[in-house]
C-alpha cells in the first residue's frame, strides 16, 4: 500500500478539509511511469481519428478521401450541440473514411478518417493566438468549443458546456487528484508545464467568472504541488490555491472531491452547478489555455504507458489517433507476455479487445498488463454479506443488497437501493472476499433498466398511436355517417317515387329501341 | 493486489481476507480454545471435534452431489468445518456420537445446504443443529462432563472412544462420576430454591472466581481468540461490543436491584456460551445484520434475549435462541438502518 506523505498535513493549513465515506488505498504503481519526462511520440505513418471520442453525438466528418488535410485543420464538425468537432492531429491525405476497431471492450468498430501523414507537421493558417483577458466569456466558449475540448480526465464530457453555467459559479475547482493507480499524465502536467495548468485556470475562471479557484492534488503528488504552488508565486497569482488532498481512491472523483474541499454533497443526480461549484480536470484546463491563447485545437494528449508488460514505462505526448501498438512499441512492451490491453485504470479502464485501437482523447493511460500477471480463473464464492463493500463505498450504497437484487434481475427493488447513484469506482469489488464482479452486475442491471425503459417509452408511443388511430376511425366514421344524414332523408314514399321514375324511364328506354329490334 | 480477467472494471482485487480465508481465521482463532477445552474435559472433545468435522464434510459432500455443485471450491471454504467446530462446543464432551452426528447433519443439511449452501441460510446453521438436539435430545445434553480436575476418575483416550460410540463404560465407573449440571443448570436450580448467588458459588465444587471451573479458561481462550479477530479485522467489534455490553448492563440493572436472586454481571458474562455467542456465532455475517448500527442493535438485543432466557426460560443458557431470534429480526434490523446514501438528504425510515 502507498504510503500517503507526511508532508500532506502540512500543506493543508488554512483550509478545512472534509471527508468522504469510504474508498480504498490500492498500491499507486505511479513511480513507474514518472521516472522520466514526457516524451514526444513519433508521428505514426497513419492516424485514426473516430468520430465519437467524446459523450454525445459523433461528429460529422466535412473531407473527403483524397483531401489534403493540414495539421489543426477541422475534419468533423459537431454532429449535435453536445459534441465536440475533430482536428487532424498532423498534415497528410486522407486515404479513407470508414469504420475501424475503437476503444471499447466489446472490439467495436466506428466511422473514422484516416489520415496518412506526410510528416511535414504543416500547421493549418486559422491558428490565431490571443489573450484570454481581451475576449469575452462568450468567445472564450467558442475558442474552446471550436477546439473540440472535451474532459480529459475520462468521462470526454465537451468542456464548453461546463464553460456556460447559467447560474454563479463561486468555486472553480481543477481536479489534479488522479486517484487511479499507474496513471501519472495528470502529475507529470503537472510538474512539467504548471503554468499551463494555471493559465488555464484563468481563462476557465474568466469564462465562468467564478469567485474562487482551488488546484485540488492529492497529497501523493509532493511534486506536482510544489511545482504548482512555486509557479503560483513566481507568475503573483495570489487568488488561486493549491490543495493537497488526503490521497484515498476515488478522491478524483467529483463529486467526492467536492466533498472533500467543501463539506458538500451534491445532489443526487445533480451537479456540481447546483452548489455554484464548476469542476474541470487539470489537463482539460491546459488545453483550453492552447485553445484560447494559442489558438491550438486539441490534437494531442500527454498519456501514460505503463504496466508490468512495458519494459520502459513513461508518459508520452502523442497525437491523437495514433495507433495504440505504436504507443506501446515506443515503451518496449512485451507483446509476447502481454496478457491484458486496458485504455484508462485498473479501477475504471476499458479492457481492449483490439490492440489495433487509435489514441483518443479521454485516453489518458495504456496499461499493458503482463499474462504472468493475471489470474485467470479467481475462485468466485457466494456472497456472505460480510459488509466489506458497503464500507468501502465513497456513495455510502449498500453493494451486497444491489447484488443480491441484480442478481435476481429484481430491477424494481434495485433502483429502492439506488443504483443509479453508483458511480462505478469499483471498491466494492476490490474488497470482496468472495471475489464477486460486482460493478459487473450492477452495469448488467443498469443496462437493463434502460433497455426496460426505452421499450416503455416506445410501448407507450405505440399506445398512444393506437389510442389517436382508434379515436380517428371513430371520428371519421361518425362524419360519414352524419354527411349521409345531410343527404336527402330516404322514406319509403321517396323510396317508391324513384323505383317509380327508373321503372318509367325503362319503358321510354325501350319504346325508343323498340324499332331496331325488330 | 492481482489483475483478473474481467468482464468490465475494475481489473485489480485485493481484499483484506477471502471468504475461505475468514472462514479458516475463525477456525485458527477457536483451536486453542479447543485444545483448552480438551485438556480440562478430557478426549471426548477431541473425539467429538473430530467426528463432527468429518461428518460435516461428507454431508455437504453429499448434499453438493445432489444438488450437482462443484465440490471441492465449497468443501475448501471452510464453513462446514466451522459449523463442526462451533456445534462441538455447544455439545457434552461426552455426547454419543449419535448425537454429534444428528446435530451436524441437520446443520449441514437442512439449515445450511437446503437453503441453498454458504450465503444463502437465514438461520446460523450450527445454532439451529444445537437447538434440534437440545428440544429433541434435552436429556442428552445435560450429561455434561466435570472438568476433570473434579471428577472421580477419567477416561483415557480408548474408553473414551469406546463410550461414545458404545455407550460402555469401564466396570466401576459410572456416568454420574464423570458428569454434573453445568454452571448456568445449577445456579438456575439453586436459584430456584431460594438461594443467593454467594452461597450457591460457595457452596456448589463447580464454581470457581468468575464462572465455573474449567469453563472460565475456556472462555477466556475464546476471548484472546475474538480479540485477536478484531484486531485482524476479520470479524467488526460492533456484534460482539453490543453483545455483552447489553448482557452485562442488563444483568448489572437486577444485580443491583436485587442481588440475593440475580446472578452477578461478571458470571453471566463469563458462564456458558456468552463469549463463545459473542465472537463466534453472532457475527456469522451470514446471517446478522450487515451495517455498523444493523449490528449494534443486532448485538444488542442478543444480550438481552440471552439474560431473558437465561433468567426467565425454560432452559439453563439462552445463547441459541437469542441468535435463532435475531437472525429472524435481521432482514428487519437492516431494513431501518440503512445508510443515507451520498447527496440524498435524510432518508426515511
Amino acid at each position: 500500500m502507498e504510503v500517503a506523505s507526511t508532508e500532506g498535513g502540512k500543506r493543508r493549513r488554512g483550509m478545512k478539509l472534509w471527508s468522504f465515506h469510504g474508498g480504498i488505498h490500492p498500491p499507486g504503481h505511479k513511480r513507474e511511469s514518472t521516472t522520466r519526462p514526457v516524451e514526444s511520440a513519433p508521428l505514426p505513418k497513419e492516424l485514426v481519428l473516430p468520430m465519437l471520442q467524446h459523450l454525445g453525438a459523433p461528429a460529422d466528418p466535412v473531407v473527403k478521401v483524397g483531401d489534403r488535410v493540414l495539421k489543426g485543420e477541422t475534419i468533423a464538425r459537431p454532429g449535435n450541440f453536445i459534441s465536440a468537432p475533430i482536428h487532424a492531429s498532423s498534415s497528410g491525405t486522407v486515404v479513407a473514411i470508414e469504420e475501424r476497431p475503437v476503444p471499447h471492450p466489446s472490439g467495436l468498430s466506428a466511422p473514422c478518417i484516416v489520415i496518412e501523414t506526410d510528416g511535414k507537421e504543416e500547421w493549418h493558417p486559422s491558428r490565431e493566438p490571443a489573450d484570454h483577458r481581451d475576449l469575452e466569456p462568450a468567445e472564450i466558449r467558442d475558442r474552446v468549443r471550436q477546439a473540440g475540448i472535451v474532459g480529459l480526465g475520462g468521462a470526454g464530457f465537451p468542456s464548453f458546456v461546463k464553460l456556460n453555467p447559467g447560474k454563479t459559479v463561486k468555486t472553480l475547482i481543477l481536479n489534479g487528484a488522479e486517484c487511479e493507480p499507474y496513471i501519472t499524465c495528470d502529475d507529470a502536467l503537472m510538474r512539467e508545464r504548471p503554468e499551463q495548468v494555471i493559465k488555464g485556470a484563468m481563462v476557465i475562471r474568466r469564462a465562468v467568472q467564478a469567485q474562487h479557484c482551488i488546484i485540488a492534488v492529492e497529497d501523493n503528488k509532493p511534486a506536482a504541488i510544489d511545482t504548482l504552488t512555486q509557479t503560483l508565486r513566481s507568475e503573483g497569482v495570489t487568488d488561486m490555491e493549491v490543495v493537497a488532498v488526503p490521497a484515498r481512491y476515488p478522491a478524483g472523483g467529483e463529486k467526492q472531491l467536492i466533498k472533500v474541499l467543501t463539506g458538500k454533497e451534491v445532489p443526487s443526480g445533480g451537479l456540481p452547478i447546483q452548489l455554484g461549484i464548476v469542476c474541470h480536470n487539470v489537463a482539460t484546463a491546459a488545453a483550453v489555455f492552447r485553445a484560447v491563447e494559442l489558438g491550438e485545437p486539441l490534437i494531442s494528449r500527454i498519456v501514460t504507458v505503463s504496466g508490468s508488460a512495458v519494459g520502459g514505462p513513461r508518459n508520452l505526448e502523442a497525437l491523437l489517433g495514433t495507433p495504440v501498438p505504436d504507443l506501446l512499441r515506443h515503451c518496449d512492451t512485451d507483446f509476447e507476455g502481454l496478457g491484458e490491453l486496458i485504455m484508462g485504470g485498473p479501477m475504471m479502464g476499458v479492457a481492449l479487445a483490439h490492440h489495433q485501437v487509435p489514441l483518443i482523447k479521454t485516453g489518458n493511460c495504456l496499461l499493458a498488463v503482463s499474462r504472468s500477471e493475471i489470474e485467470q480463473r479467481p475462485v468466485v464464492r457466494p456472497c456472505i454479506r460480510c459488509g466489506n463493500c458497503a464500507e468501502a463505498c465513497p456513495v455510502n450504497l449498500l453493494p451486497q443488497q444491489l447484488y443480491w437484487h441484480a442478481q435476481s434481475k429484481n430491477l424494481d427493488k434495485i433502483q429502492e437501493f439506488d443504483l443509479f447513484d453508483c458511480i462505478e469506482c469499483g471498491c466494492c469489488a476490490y474488497v470482496c472476499p468472495s471475489n464477486l464482479p460486482l460493478v459487473h452486475y450492477y452495469r448488467f442491471a443498469k443496462s437493463e433498466i434502460r433497455a426496460q425503459q426505452e421499450k416503455k417509452r416506445k410501448a407507450d408511443i405505440a399506445r398512444e398511436r393506437h389510442q389517436k388511430r382508434l379515436e380517428r376511425l371513430e371520428r371519421e366514421k361518425a362524419e360519414r355517417a352524419a354527411r349521409r344524414a345531410r343527404k336527402q332523408p330516404v322514406t319509403d314514399e321517396s323510396k317508391k317515387a324513384a323505383i317509380q321514375a327508373a321503372l318509367e324511364r325503362t319503358k321510354a328506354a325501350k319504346k325508343e329501341s323498340s324499332p331496331d329490334e325488330v | 493486489m492481482k489483475f483478473r480477467k474481467a468482464i468490465s472494471s475494475p481489473y485489480i482485487h485485493h481484499p483484506p481476507y477471502s471468504t475461505a480465508g475468514m472462514m479458516f481465521s475463525v477456525i485458527l482463532a477457536l483451536l486453542p480454545a479447543l485444545a483448552i477445552y480438551a485438556l480440562l474435559f478430557g478426549w471426548g472433545v477431541v473425539v467429538n471435534a473430530a467426528l463432527a468435522v468429518g461428518v460435516a464434510l461428507v454431508c455437504e459432500a453429499g448434499m453438493l452431489a445432489v444438488r450437482r455443485r462443484p465440490l471441492f471450491p465449497t468443501l475448501g471454504d471452510g464453513s462446514a468445518i466451522l459449523t463442526a467446530l462451533l456445534l462441538v462446543f455447544a455439545l457434552p464432551p461426552l455426547a454419543p456420537w449419535w448425537l454429534t452426528t444428528v446435530g451436524v447433519a441437520f446443520a449441514i443439511i437442512v439449515a445450511k445446504q437446503l437453503y441453498g449452501g454458504l450465503g444463502f441460510n437465514p438461520f446460523n446453521p450450527a445454532m439451529v443443529g444445537y437447538v434440534v438436539l437440545l428440544v429433541s435430545f434435552p436429556k442428552e445434553l445435560t450429561l455434561w462432563s466435570m472438568p476433570l480436575s473434579l471428577a472421580g476418575s477419567s477416561l483415557d483416550f480408548s474408553t473414551t472412544l469406546s463410550y461414545i460410540f458404545s455407550g460402555s463404560l469401564p466396570d466401576g465407573i459410572t456416568i454420574d462420576a464423570l458428569t454434573a449440571a453445568t454452571p448456568l443448570d445449577t445456579m438456575k436450580t439453586q436459584l430456584g430454591l431460594g438461594r443467593t448467588p454467594g452461597a450457591i458459588a460457595a457452596s456448589e465444587p463447580v464454581f470457581g472466581f468468575l464462572g465455573g471451573k474449567g469453563w472460565i479458561w475456556v472462555n477466556l481462550t475464546l476471548l484472546a481468540g475474538g480479540l485477536w479477530l478484531i484486531r485482524r479485522r476479520v470479524i467488526s467489534w460492533h456484534i460482539p461490543v453490543a453483545l455483552l455490553g447489553s448482557l452485562a448492563a442488563i444483568s448489572s440493572i437486577f444485580y443491583l436491584l436485587d442481588s440475593a436472586h440475580n446472578a452477578s454481571p461478571l458470571f453471566h458474562l463469563f458462564s456458558g456460551a456468552a463469549i463463545l455467542g459473542a465472537f463466534f456465532i453472532a457475527t456469522d455475517p451470514v446471517t446478522a445484520a450487515t451495517s455498523n448500527p444493523g449490528r449494534l442493535w443486532y448485538g444488542a438485543g442478543i444480550g438481552v434475549l440471552i439474560y431473558v432466557i437465561r433468567s426467565w426460560g425454560g432452559f439453563p443458557d439462552g445463547v441459541a435462541f437469542a441468535v435463532l431470534l435475531m437472525n429472524m429480526a435481521a432482514p428487519t434490523i437492516d431494513h431501518y438502518t440503512k445508510p443515507r446514501v451520498f447527496g440524498h438528504g435524510d432518508r426515511d425510515a
